[in-house]
């Protein structure tokens, strides 16, 4: 793989060689060491394509664009991991063929991401991973602000935590979940801090201030 | 006794149930932690008790949260490395080789052999040092104290030779992306081996402890019982699950590292008891030193790094990876945009996941039986809260 950084800090031949290096001590008044102009860099080896998005064609993703149509918005491959991505209308009945015919009982992880310029930010994903076929997929949707995703916890007991936990970080909701209250930040606090317009440094001062009696934490 | 099916893995204490299931009982309910011995840290359970009976339980986490995926969003890849070993602080270097290949994958570049040998050899050892954490303060939670001195005693030979690899005993930061950044020390491969031979017995040792102690017997047996279709429904991994007789270990389901090479066996139980999962974390040290032995043997000669760039900047796409920590399956999802610092991390803690099942295993047993549940599960609450 070719060095990101050497198009950056290699000199260019064009440019006198003799420019300090910044990490060079600031006694500058010794006359600089005589670099050797470097014999002409040979020219970079092309770049490797990275690797791109292949479609993902089996039997299942078949069956299910069958069943679901445009429901299913990209069935894609990459790095060799399959993932989808699922209308928000029907991502509960792609879930539940998943869970119940495709033998994906082992939902692995579900998390969220947020992309604030886009016009639907949020994107909710769940990680399922079947012991019989030996296969972990992923399953996205594409969430407003605002609106909620369906709850995957009939479906799989592991979602109860999982979820709370995206609602905790992000605010997005889940319908049908049977107790949906922040886990790991306490219950009154305000603001959701994995969502990207929310500052590493910024918190709850109102809530710090009652609850520990200090001006701030910061 | 309220049915623990109908619970449904949620963990809310329902108002309305207790009026019904309790008539004149006198229930209680009674705080457990967040500063108990037994809780392993700073865990709050909210125990709703019926005379000794637990009734309900919820659990309060979040204690020890720092944000460590909103740390990750604004530092380098290089630099969130260290942060993954504060999580599950006992088994530092597993995380740390979850993270370190999870970015390589995204980067579509591989470890060298080398390295990848002596990461099975320190994370083997690691998982080694976790067990036996667990299993002294396991036992020390339900009264026997002397394993704690054994283990612990066996446990820091291992930070001796983490000490001498890269100088720190705990949160090692041993790897680095694209393979190790330390050359084995003089000695290491003679090191492993004699700490080998110096705790095979040993293990034995702390069976004959307890294996067959009536108390740990009384006290384990039958205690905390999950079936394998639970433990699929509740997402546990781990010693947990393959002591509910699913043979399940990501090491062989999905290879990493080198562990395609040695030759190993995973250990199971039948019963989903409390019993049994001591016995498949007492077996699944024998096979660690199975493991550590081959590889210590077969270490080959080589670089132990991969050619990676000064700046690391993956391309746009995402990853999931996992590996088999000594709690479970710890896995990262890492979404990359193509600068520096990753958009996302998300990292699937193991305990987070395990602590969940905490409710269902203690329905309807003694109110000390929740101690010797949560010391099976073998949580570590710098991993649940993150």
């Amino acid at each position: 793989m070719p060095d990101e950084t050497k198009g950056n800090t290699s000199p260019n031949p064009d440019q006198p060689v003799s420019q300090p290096s910044s990490s060079s001590t600031p006694s500058s008044a010794k006359p600089p060491v005589t670099v050797p102009p470097k014999p002409a860099a040979p020219p970079p080896p092309p770049k490797p394509a990275g690797p791109v998005p292949v479609p993902w064609e089996s039997d299942m993703v078949a069956g299910l664009k069958q069943r679901f149509g445009s429901g299913i918005r990209e069935a894609s491959t990459y790095l060799g991991q399959s993932y989808m991505v699922v209308e928000r209308a029907v991502v509960y009945d792609v879930l539940q063929e998943l869970h119940d015919q495709q033998e994906f009982n082992y939902l692995v992880d579900c998390t969220a991401t947020h992309y604030p310029q886009r016009p639907q930010p949020f994107e909710v994903i769940w990680i399922l991973y079947s012991f019989n076929r030996n296969e972990r997929i992923r399953v996205k949707t594409l969430l407003a602000e605002g609106e909620a995703a369906p709850s995957a916890v009939p479906l799989w007991s592991t979602a109860n935590w999982l979820e709370r936990e995206v609602y905790d970080m992000f605010g997005i909701r889940f319908d049908g979940h049977p107790d949906l209250r922040r886990i790991l930040l306490p219950e009154d606090w305000k603001g959701f801090p994995l969502r990207k317009d929310h500052s590493i440094i910024q918190q709850d001062q109102e809530w710090v201030q009652i609850n520990l009696g200090i001006e701030s934490g910061q | 006794m309220t049915d623990p099916t109908k619970s449904g893995g949620a963990s809310h204490l329902d108002l309305a149930e207790r009026e019904h299931t309790f008539l004149d009982a006198n229930e209680l309910v009674l705080n457990m932690g967040p500063q108990h011995p037994s809780t392993h840290g700073v865990l709050r359970v909210i125990l709703k008790l019926d005379g000794e009976k637990v009734r309900g339980t919820e659990c309060v986490i979040g204690y020890l949260h720092r944000g460590v995926e909103k740390i990750a969003e604004n530092r380098t890849y290089t630099m969130f490395n260290p942060y993954v070993d504060r999580m599950d602080y006992v088994a530092a270097v597993s995380n740390g080789l979850g993270y370190c290949e999870a970015v390589e994958k995204l980067l579509n570049i591989e470890a060298p052999p080398r390295a990848n040998y002596i990461r099975v050899i320190l994370t083997e050892l690691n998982r080694l040092a976790s067990h036996m954490l667990w299993l002294g303060t396991h036992a020390l939670d339900i009264g026997a104290i002397t394993p704690l001195f054994y283990t612990f005693r066996d446990r820091e030979e291992i930070l001796k030779i983490y000490e001498k690899y890269c100088g720190a005993r705990l949160t090692t930061h041993a790897f680095r992306i694209g393979g190790c950044q330390y050359e084995t020390y003089d000695g290491f491969e003679a090191d492993v081996k004699k700490f080998v031979a110096f705790v095979t017995p040993k293990i034995d040792e702390y069976e004959e402890l307890l294996t067959t102690n009536r108390i740990w017997v009384e006290r384990t047996k039958g205690v905390g019982v999950l079936s394998g279709a639970d433990c699929i429904d509740l997402g546990v991994t781990g010693p947990v699950l393959r002591a509910s007789g699913v043979n399940w270990d990501l090491r062989k389901a999905k290879p990493y590292a080198a562990y395609s090479q040695f030759q190993f066996e995973i250990p199971t139980g039948q019963n989903g008891d409390t019993y049994d999962r001591y016995l498949v974390r007492v077996a699944e040290m024998r096979q660690s030193l199975r493991i550590i032995s081959q590889a210590v043997e077969g270490i080959p000669e080589g670089p132990i790094m991969a050619k990676v760039p000064k700046v690391l900047k993956p391309p746009v796409g995402e990853i999931y990876h996992s590996i088999e920590a000594p709690k479970g399956e710890l896995g990262y999802f890492i979404v990359s945009d193509g600068s520096t610092q990753p958009y996302r991390i998300r990292v699937r803690p193991p305990s987070f996941v395990n602590l969940q099942a905490l409710d269902k295993m203690v329905r309807g047993q003694l109110v000390a039986d929740v101690v010797a549940v949560i010391g099976t599960l073998d949580i570590v609450l710098g991993e649940v809260d993150r």
